[in-house]
């Protein structure tokens, strides 16, 4: 199941460059949050707050709390035991060329020394089903690499994979802007099914795609969380002015 | 995209607007074709309709097709939303200012008598109430718009103040049931118009406040929006 995300007076730097100013937000369990905003607003940095990636760029640093249900991300939590907790789906399918499709999926629990062949073949599958992806690739799994699928297959594979360490928490960036209407489609109808079971967090520019598939929507504007409310509310009757500007198309 | 986007919000406006002027002029020509039993005015109701039947599906069209293509969100989308309810509404004021015009088509031929009630006041009120929900839109006002849905009970009186003594003067002078009865459908179809006049405030406050004041709901304010709230 999911589990709920806190974050408190969260502050992120660029060496002297700050690009998140006290961001507070509660994430709620189950349920799918999409964060809009301008490019260059702060919302892939504060998506990569939530499972440690911004540390890992060089003089990239990070003020305040972040919480992922009992765990203290930034206190006393290993990036490692994080992402088991926390998987990531990116703008761009990345499966591992290399790898076949069974491989692809099993790579984060083989990283993790599961080496049962039995257990992995049943969370494959598992992860493919609820990718919606098994009934596409499920007789060529050993035979096809992931980097022969098509776009929107590979997206789906990286969403097994992200779904195979059994996280509670799905951070998705972008993870539409690559495909097309189709296979965007069928990760819009997936994001809606996963919620039930996982804790969603998706980054888009598209905003139509916000309010089809998220409960809650903030905005982000130059760093700063403007405004976070139910999508409804975002995309009807914001708040703040500049929201209201920016979803109305008026700048952005 | 978004240049073309408002232009397309401003034509729909516009496009409205002319509207608005013919159901507006619709009715006052109704209502002087009553009080001065002129057929050539109620002529010219009965043309005008066919201009505000052809306006109001141009501007369903104009606002399906925002709808389709633009995707509008926040204000852009209350204000489609308003827009069609507000040709519906202007579209069936000009339908009352037809029944209007039949119904003194129909005096006409009757011999005139005198009548315990001022529908010239009552047509002057609801004029009123239908020029200002006009005002209040293109002004983007809901303080207009609320001073309207005001009104409206003002001509409910009236409305009800002409059905007692136009039933009381029936039953008195049975002799001009006819002419007290025309006058009474006419005062029912003024109340209409002040009911539509109150429906298209009620989707300006809508639109301008996001605020549902439908059925006598509350809006919680009908002050002009805070510019900003700081996050």
């Amino acid at each position: 199941m999911g589990v709920g995300i806190k974050v408190e007076h969260l502050n992120a730097f660029y060496g002297k460059t700050q690009a998140l100013f006290d961001v507070n937000i509660t994430v709620q369990a189950n349920h799918a949050t999409a964060l809009i905003g301008p490019s260059g607003c702060g919302k892939s940095t504060f998506i990569r707050c939530l499972n440690r990636m911004h540390e890992t760029i060089p003089e990239a640093r990070v003020e305040g709390a972040v919480h992922i249900g009992d765990l203290s991300v930034y206190n006393g939590t290993s990036a490692t035991q994080l992402r088991r907790r926390v998987g990531m789906v990116f703008q761009k399918p990345n499966p591992f060329p290399t790898m076949s499709i069974y491989d692809n999926v099993a790579a984060g629990l083989k990283l993790n020394g599961f080496r049962k062949r039995k257990q992995l073949d049943e969370v494959v599958e598992q992860s493919l089903n609820a990718s919606a992806l098994w009934d596409e690739v499920k007789d060529n799994l050993h035979k096809k690499s992931g980097a022969s699928l098509s776009g929107g297959q590979q997206q789906r594979l990286c969403i097994a994979r992200a779904l195979a360490v059994q996280p509670e928490v799905l951070l998705m960036d972008e993870p539409c802007s690559a495909l097309d209407p189709i296979s965007t489609g069928k990760i819009e109808e997936l994001i809606f099914q996963l919620k039930e079971q996982y804790t969603i967090v998706i980054v888009t520019h598209n905003m139509q795609q916000a309010a089809r598939v998220a409960e809650f929507t903030g905005f982000f504007l130059l760093g700063k969380m403007i405004e976070f409310d139910k999508t409804e509310k975002i995309f009807t009757k914001p708040s703040d002015k500049r929201t209201e500007d920016y979803v109305t198309g008026r700048f952005g | 995209m978004r240049t073309r986007f408002q232009q397309q919000m401003e034509d729909l406006r516009e496009k409205l607007l002319r509207m608005g002027g013919l159901a507006e002029l619709a009715v006052d020509r109704a209502c002087q074709a009553y009080t001065e039993r002129d057929l050539t005015r109620c002529q010219l109701v009965l043309e005008n309709e066919s201009l505000i039947n052809a306006a109001e599906r141009e501007i369903d069209e104009m606002a399906f097709d925002v709808l389709a293509t633009q995707q509008p969100a926040a204000t852009d989308l209350r204000f489609i939303l308003a827009v069609t309810k507000i040709n519906a509404d202007l579209e069936r004021v000009g339908d009352q200012a037809v029944n209007i015009a039949e119904r003194v088509m129909d005096m006409i031929e009757l011999p005139s008598v005198e009548l315990p009630v001022d529908i010239g006041r009552m047509a002057t009120a609801v004029s009123a109430m239908v020029r200002r929900a006009l005002e209040s839109f293109v002004e983007g006002k809901a303080e207009l718009a609320q001073a309207v849905l005001e009104m409206d009970h003002v001509v409910d009186r009236m409305r009800d103040e002409a059905f007692i003594v136009l039933v009381r003067k029936m039953n008195e002078e049975p002799q001009v049931t006819q002419q007290a009865l025309d006058a009474l459908l006419v005062a029912r179809n003024l109340e209409r118009v002040a009911d539509h006049a109150t429906n298209i405030s009620e989707d300006v406050i809508f639109w301008v406040l996001g605020a549902d004041v439908r059925h006598h709901a509350q809006a919680a304010s009908v002050a002009p929006r805070t510019e900003r709230n700081e996050a």
